[in-house]
């Protein structure tokens, strides 16, 4: 196990070298000069001589390539042009929100989705069985912008003034706030990596308010977050229901299940202890694939919503040319997306016995 | 025992009467296709969008950039106004719009109709560019191996290893926005499927009995490839092709609703919903009718392509 991870990670290396380039070659073809873009009518000759200087962009491409590389190993992603900060640091307070929506909506969509699988294949043709097709059908079809946009719509406008009223944009009611972790827990001189990890979890605000205890807080983070969580989640909901529900009927076919059957368990127990376990492993690659669905539709759903996330911010930096933001950015998502395939790759062992992972 | 081989020898050679008119493949993998209720659905959707699509300028009432208030038969009507229709109850003394208008003073219905147009070009354009690219690459590293195949393999892992809006994204900010340039950014994303599929296709192919018959007879390698091999892969790139539609389809659109790819007053839907998002809340119609005709046509390709993967994929039995 241990040798299959530490393989997958070498051959990881090469691809990442890959995604770096291509990020580095993509940000410098950009048609636009990002001095003149940054400082706009302030750009003289004079002056974006010392800025190409400052950014190092007076050396030629191959040099430029090999000294990111270098700084890209050691954490360091360059400053932004636009707002003049580190870009890490940018990462750093933008990343907690895409991740919690992430998150929060691959939890809406695993659940329910491998929930609604079972419940068709368990009344397989039944009427409960075609509507719930039908309608995964129709969700993997609707595009994140049109479904966020029309929920926004009947929960905040439709439905005004009813209980299930809920916000369509930002983060918290205004009035509503919330203390960090090291704030909460009096820790507000601690210094180092681990107060770096709690003020990231801390901008994670319903994890935030979860641990601390801050329950209006949780309970106010959680009713914005419905809204953004179900427009991103339906497509993966959808696509793994049906993929639950099919690779649930493959297995129920087999013989050991009829063997199951035969020592006089019921339906139920056949199903949820016997079949279901030996379903989820199709489940879980299609779960793991949902990811760069995920983090695609993230984009979308936080213009929509007005949250300001990596989704947001990459396509803000873009607009601005703010050419190191996006290739840190860029490489930061790839990154993310590579760690989780292994993960992925790497639970087959644990839920397949069989799987020897080389 | 002597007596019973002349019964079984008749019986045997009973002729075969033939009926129906001589087998031919497509017509017989159609009715394969078409024997799945998803790909029945998916083939009625189609036709209609189909339809719509050819007599655009027959259905829809007006132009898809024709301002209500001039023209021949000039209207006194606001922005935004909601859809009427006379059927429903709506007044007839108001002028009947089916989908209400928009802030153009532009009839939405018939900004919808022309656009399956633009919707479904944009579908077969994308995914025809990539599967031509990724067939072309999948099939000279399958069928080279060695050194080309891990470079051009690993070049795809590269782009695979992007979500892949954001990749397209990436690369419209570099060749410009445009409905012609978001086509190529979704296309060039979608490219690494098609070369993986052909790519196993080749390899599991290339090593027949056949194919090396006719490499004895001198055939050349590009022969090979293109009378041997690419007609016996060309059904997953089929079925992985139509899923795919529907994929590039809402792609585009998304790359339209953020404003990187076809720009107003083009009556593209991704597009006409991006530029009505701030009008949700007071006139949902702008939003609502092109999503409708958005989810629609992908609908459609996805439940094609579903019913094609089932009725000619050998691994599932039916």
């Amino acid at each position: 196990m241990l040798r299959f991870i530490l393989r997958r990670l070498l051959l990881s290396i090469p691809v990442l070298l890959g995604v770096i380039l291509l990020v580095f070659v993509l940000a410098r073809v950009i048609p636009s000069d990002p001095c003149r873009a940054a400082l706009q009518e302030r750009a003289t000759d004079e002056i974006c001589e010392a800025f190409n200087a400052r950014y190092g962009l007076d050396e030629p491409l191959p040099t430029q390539f090999v000294q990111y590389i270098g700084q890209v190993l050691t954490f360091d992603l360059g400053s932004s042009i636009r707002y003049n900060r580190p870009v890490s640091e940018i990462i750093f307070e933008r990343l907690p929100l895409t991740m919690e929506l992430t998150i929060m909506a691959l939890l809406f969509a695993s659940v329910f989705g491998i929930l609604l699988g079972i419940v068709s294949a368990a009344r397989r043709n039944s009427p409960t069985d075609v509507v719930t097709m039908v309608v995964a059908n129709i969700g993997v079809s609707t595009p994140v912008f049109v479904l966020g946009l029309i929920l926004a719509w009947l929960f905040a406008v439709v439905l005004r003034d009813t209980p299930i009223a809920l916000p369509p944009s930002g983060r918290l009611t205004s009035g509503i706030d919330i203390r960090s972790i090291p704030e909460v827990w009096g820790i507000t001189d601690l210094q180092g990596p681990l107060r770096a990890i709690l003020d990231f979890v801390s901008n994670m605000y319903i994890f935030c308010a979860l641990i601390t205890g801050q329950w209006g807080a949780f309970l106010d983070a959680l009713k914005h977050m419905v809204l953004p969580m179900v427009a991103l989640g339906t497509i993966p909901l959808a696509i793994i229901a049906r993929m639950t529900r099919s690779s649930l009927l493959d297995v129920m076919g087999l013989d050991y299940i009829r063997t199951a059957r035969a020592k006089g368990l019921g339906q139920r127990a056949v199903m949820l202890r016997h079949g279901l376990r030996n379903a989820l492993l199709p489940v879980v690659t299609i779960i793991g694939l949902q990811l760069g669905l995920l983090l695609s539709g993230a984009v979308l759903t936080e213009t929509i919503f007005n949250l300001a996330g990596m989704g947001k911010t990459i396509t803000e930096a873009i607009q601005g040319r703010d050419y190191l933001v996006v290739q840190g950015l860029t490489i930061v998502i790839a990154v993310v997306y590579l760690v989780i395939n292994l993960a992925v790759d790497v639970s087959y062992g644990f839920l397949d016995p069989r799987i020897r992972l080389r | 025992m002597t007596d019973r081989i002349p019964a079984v020898t008749a019986d045997v050679l009973e002729p075969v009467r033939v009926t129906g008119r001589p087998a031919n493949i497509w017509t017989d993998t159609a009715r394969v296709i078409l024997r799945q209720r998803s790909a029945q659905a998916g083939v009625a959707i189609l036709g209609l969008l189909l339809f719509l699509a050819i007599f655009a300028d027959i259905v829809a009432p007006f132009g898809p950039t024709q301002d209500l208030r001039y023209g021949d038969t000039p209207e006194r009507i606001a922005r935004l106004t909601p859809p009427c229709v006379h059927l429903l109850g709506c007044a007839t003394t108001n002028p009947q719009h089916l989908f209400g208008v928009d802030g153009n003073f532009f009839d939405v219905f018939s900004r919808v109709v022309h656009g399956t147009r633009i919707s479904l070009f944009i579908g077969f354009v994308t995914v025809g560019f990539a599967i031509v690219l990724g067939t072309l690459i999948g099939a000279v590293a399958g069928y080279a191996g060695g050194w080309v195949d891990n470079v051009l393999m690993r070049l795809m892992d590269v782009v695979l290893s992007f979500p892949a809006l954001i990749l397209a994204i990436a690369i419209v900010t570099v060749i410009g926005s445009g409905i012609i340039q978001a086509q190529l950014a979704i296309g060039i994303v979608a490219i690494p499927i098609y070369a993986r599929v052909m790519r196993a296709s080749v390899l599991s192919i290339k090593e027949r009995d056949y194919v090396t018959a006719s490499r004895a007879l001198g055939e050349s390698s590009r022969g090979i490839l293109a009378r041997r091999i690419l007609p016996n892969a060309l059904t997953p790139l089929i079925v992985q092709g139509t899923l795919g539609i529907g994929g590039a389809v809402l792609e585009v659109a998304a790359l339209s609703f953020l404003g990187l790819g076809a720009q107003p007053p083009l009556a593209e839907w991704g597009s006409m919903i991006g530029q009505n998002r701030n009008f949700i809340f007071n006139a949902p119609h702008l939003i609502i009718f092109p999503g409708i005709a958005l989810s629609l046509t992908v609908l459609g390709f996805n439940l094609l392509g579903d019913g094609m993967r089932d009725a000619l994929d050998p691994r599932l039995n039916r």
